[in-house]
């Protein structure tokens, strides 16, 4: 096994062999699926055991356009598909943290449902964080030749403190060099429906990130919430800068075969 | 009255703000400026994170108490030979404000910056009554030239540069010799300091706004960095404050607890130049200040945020961190939101004083990123509040049709696993077909509001869900 | 109803409470009476010399200046070199709590009162200095014009070692013990150096509308 494992605190009082539940979120599902298996084999050589309950979303985009209804109908069932596992770990600090921090809100006026929305919410982790975190991995056995920059996603960052765990994974990843943008903590000006409803704002915030990218030199960029990295890859092809851009995990697990995000499989004809 | 309002127009108002390539070079100044001096100032005070949690606690409880806390001033200021007057409206703070100006027969009156007087749209109140109002901060200054609304809380004239403040001098000051150089920033100040010093020196009133009403002491609190509001105050005859009720604090202690997080949430200073606390009129004895001492305390519309999701929003102390670290801020800059409050505190307290009706863009305009939210000196959950908005424009059917019918047929398959995985597999195959060749699409039937700026990275064909079941069969 | 009873009933009423509510009388009073400290950085918590160090190393970073001078009785002679120092004419507006210091055996040509614009330079009285931020604080009265503070180009705070304090809250201790509690003076300034303005362009330039210099004699008591 190629994992470094480290007895942290929290690997203390979890199972030796976790039973994780994959979020694998609706985005990964419909359109990148790669990132859901570069997550299943990180977790797996971390030890976990993986399973992937029938799923759809977490319900963020109804939450966030103000269909309460909506949201807490979808939560509901989303916190039956989860409950019985060890942890919740999803490839995305938005849904994780859609989980872990509005859940709980969502259902503040129904004592049953709020006690199983804490309990859900105690046990779901982002990806990165889980692993260096919850696992104790220090290092990954991956190898992937580039200088890459990584962008911190906002929920991820803010409501769930990521920042220095993909950091520190990325750094054990052979052949890796990893060099900071400037404001690699600014939103990407994805925000979900915003990114529709306020193109042309939406438009000008990635205009900002895009030029980051180029002038930090990487030529791949991470991050680890797809939203994200669409709206940066889909800005980066239509100014023509070539820049590859990939889910973190994808990297983390060494599997880079797949074409980056947004570029096709087979050349063009 | 109230300034004019644009709100409802904000995509018009950010397509404009968006091809103006001034005002674009000078947000990009706000993006690097405030931001790296707060954290610098931040990091230099070990107790600045628990100073917020105390900030946030005090305005708390005097929210809690705000009825007994504003007899307790108003007590306090009448035995100090103040006198308070109550306004309602913007209309009844304004007439208050006539009243004592007919009253002493004033021509000139000038302003310490002051964004409740903005709010009630006090310049033009005056002038229609015949008084000439003079802004004397220096960004008020600019834009009251300019015929401008600020454009930002604590920075009025950031969205300009230097050469269009060149430009409005020499429009209006007509004394200015065409030859003298006004090209530097400080031959510029130097020459509204001139303008000014005539101006505090011959006005009949001075008004002026406060960030902070002390119950223990019947005191108003100012905060500057140019002096310009303690000019405005102890040279004319009579000081007006213009203060709305939500500023009240309990002590000289809880004044110093929250003066700790303002100025370094706001400039990156530790402290502002000038921190002011007024106390009634002249003593006798006293070799200045003024002779009369009057507080209008405003209403408009605040009290009614008490006890519902917003109240929190009337901690605000107006550092305007949240806009300095706001995407959406950067982008469009403060005139795009349409009203005198820009940004993430805007988007929150705007619709409760003009009616979400009129303001209902501004919650929807937030990538919901947080960021103001993590540097909100009395930590109010803007995000979360602004989410009540769209909330309430739910309930109303104000949100756009297009957004409810999209949520509403994504939520119908998101609450049916089965048919999700059906329809979804189905889909994105077809996607992915599309987009075999080229990877991402230029274009895209439904998707047109993000095609026309960005690529739409095509999907890499089949769903996980399914990949997995065939691979490792049912779990 | 009056607009102050319509304020403050709606307030009562958003916030579910009628106003009469004992509990809430004295919650209120008994802060307003004990005025806790709440959160004090330790920054401030120095004392002896230390507390002097960070005093000037704060005023300084203000972009205040600052000199010592061994009793009240070398003011004058210091007011006359700062003003040497800087090229300016040798007049000052001073305030009336320091009109009984030697002035007489300098060349200084001084005069009281209140300032009416056109004193170029001014010499107050402070009441006392927080260290955490080099603030100066200075009180208005018969003693101390307030103008002398915001008119002049130059402003001169004259004040005693001992008057400084590590932090805002031993200021206001001071004050009441000077007061009374409950009572403030018309006017309390908090200085911290000197003025300026950022509005044009972010570009931070000195003497906005108060005085673009700001010096500061502290006297060794």
């Amino acid at each position: 096994m190629a994992t470094v494992l480290l007895d942290t605190q929290s690997a203390k009082t979890r199972p030796v062999r976790p039973r994780v539940a994959l979020f694998v979120t609706c985005l990964v599902d419909l359109m990148r699926p790669s990132i859901g298996f570069a997550a299943v084999k990180l977790l797996e050589d971390a030890g976990c055991v993986v399973e992937v309950p029938s799923q759809t979303c977490c319900g963020q985009p109804a939450f966030n356009s103000g269909d309460r209804a909506t949201a807490t109908a979808i939560a509901a069932r989303t916190i039956d598909a989860f409950a019985g596992y060890d942890y919740v770990v999803a490839p995305s600090g938005s849904c994780a943290g859609m989980i872990k921090a509005h859940y709980p809100e969502l259902f503040a006026g129904d004592p049953n449902l709020a006690r199983k929305a804490d309990a859900l919410a105690q046990r779901t982790w982002e990806l990165t964080s889980f692993l260096v975190d919850v696992m104790g991995v220090t290092a990954v056995a991956a190898k992937v030749e580039a200088t890459a920059t990584y962008h911190d996603s906002c929920s991820g960052l803010r409501e769930l403190g990521v920042k220095r765990q993909p950091r520190q994974l990325l750094a054990s990843v052979e052949g890796l060099t990893l060099t900071e943008m400037n404001e690699n903590e600014v939103c990407c000006g994805f925000g979900g429906t915003f990114s529709v409803k306020y193109g042309e704002i939406s438009d000008s915030i990635v205009g900002k990130k895009t030029g980051n990218v180029a002038a930090s030199g990487a030529h791949m960029l991470l991050a680890g919430d797809l939203g994200c990295l669409m709206n940066m890859a889909g800005k980066l092809s239509r100014e023509g800068k070539a820049v590859e851009v990939r889910h973190v995990a994808e990297v983390l697990a060494g599997m880079t075969d797949e074409p980056p995000i947004g570029v096709a499989r087979q050349p063009a004809a | 009255m109230t300034a004019h309002v644009t709100s409802p127009q904000f995509k018009q108002n950010a397509t404009k703000a968006l091809a103006d390539d001034q005002l674009q070079k000078a947000m990009s100044n706000v993006r690097q400026g405030f931001i790296d001096k707060r954290a610098a100032v931040a990091a230099k005070l070990p107790e600045f994170e628990a100073l917020r949690d105390s900030a946030r606690d005090i305005k708390n409880h005097a929210l809690q108490n705000l009825d007994l806390y504003l007899e307790r001033w108003e007590e306090k200021v009448t035995a100090a030979g103040g006198q308070v007057h109550w306004a309602r409206t913007a209309d009844e703070a304004c007439g208050a404000v006539l009243d004592i100006c007919r009253r002493v027969g004033a021509k000139t009156v000038t302003k310490g910056k002051s964004m409740i007087s903005e709010e009630i749209a006090l310049n033009a109140a005056l002038e229609t009554a015949g008084i000439t109002p003079v802004e004397t901060d220096l960004g008020e200054y600019i834009i009251q030239l300019r015929g401008e609304l600020p454009s930002h809380i604590i920075a009025p004239a950031v969205h300009l540069n230097a050469t269009q403040v060149e430009s409005d001098f020499r429009r209006v000051h007509t004394h200015l010799d065409p030859q003298r150089d006004l090209s530097q920033p400080v031959q510029l100040l130097t020459e509204a300091r001139g303008v000014l010093r005539d101006k505090f020196l011959s006005a009949d009133v001075g008004i002026t706004g406060a960030n902070f009403l002390i119950a223990e002491t019947g005191t108003s609190v100012i905060v500057t960095n140019e002096g310009n509001g303690d000019l405005t105050q102890i040279l004319p005859r009579i000081h007006i404050v213009i203060a709305s009720i939500e500023k009240v604090v309990p002590t000289l202690e809880d004044v110093s607890q929250i003066l700790r997080v303002l100025a370094r949430s706001a400039t990156g200073q530790e402290m502002s130049v000038y921190t002011t606390f007024s106390t009634g009129p002249r003593r006798p004895g006293d070799p200045d200040g003024p002779e009369e001492y009057h507080v209008i305390v405003l209403d408009n519309g605040r009290s009614a945020m008490l006890g519902t999701a917003f109240q929190d929003m009337l901690r605000c102390i107006r550092c305007g961190a949240c806009m300095n670290h706001c995407p959406v801020y950067h982008a469009v800059g403060g005139h795009a939101y349409g009203w005198v409050y820009p940004g993430p505190m805007g988007a929150v307290l705007s619709p409760s004083l003009i009616g979400v009706d009129k303001a209902g863009h501004l919650p929807n305009a937030s990538t919901f990123c947080g960021r103001c939210e993590s540097v909100c000196p009395v930590r109010i959950p803007l995000p979360k509040m602004m989410r009540h908005w769209r909330e309430r424009e739910f309930e109303r059917h104000l949100s756009p049709a297009t957004v409810r019918s999209g949520i509403a047929f994504w939520g119908f398959f998101a609450k049916r696993p089965a048919l999700y995985r059906l329809a979804t597999r189905a889909a994105m195959g077809a996607l992915a077909w599309f987009g075999r060749r080229k990877g991402a699409f230029k274009s895209l039937p439904l998707a047109g509001c993000w095609t026309q700026y960005r690529d739409f990275p095509a999907p890499q064909g089949g769903t996980f869900q399914a990949q997995w079941k065939a691979k490792r069969g049912g779990r | 109803m009056s607009a102050r009873d319509e304020i403050l009933g709606t307030i009562r009423r958003s916030l579910g409470v009628t106003g009469t509510e004992r509990p809430r009388h004295s919650a209120v009073d008994e802060r307003l009476a004990a005025a806790p400290k709440g959160l004090v950085p330790e920054r401030g918590n120095l004392s002896g010399e230390a507390l002097i160090d960070l005093f000037k190393a704060q005023a300084a970073a203000t972009l205040a200046t600052l000199e010592e001078v061994d009793g009240l009785d070398r003011v004058p002679e210091a007011v006359a070199d700062y003003l040497r120092r800087g090229n300016l004419p040798a007049r000052a507006r001073i305030g009336d709590g320091l009109a009984s210091l030697p002035w007489g055996a300098t060349a200084l040509e001084v005069t009281t009162g209140a300032s009416d614009g056109r004193d170029l330079v001014a010499v107050n009285r402070a009441f006392g200095g927080v260290a955490e931020t080099g603030t100066l604080a200075l009180v208005s009265g018969p003693d101390s014009p307030t103008t002398l503070n915001f008119l002049p180009d130059y402003a001169v705070a004259v004040l005693k070692r001992s008057e400084i304090t590590g932090d805002y809250e031993t200021l206001w201790a001071r004050l009441r013990e000077r007061f009374g509690k409950g009572v403030m003076p018309r006017t309390v300034n908090w200085v911290t150096g000197p003025s300026r303005s950022g509005d044009i362009e972010q570009t931070i330039l000195l003497g906005a509308h108060g005085p673009r210099s700001v010096h500061i004699i502290v006297v060794n008591d």
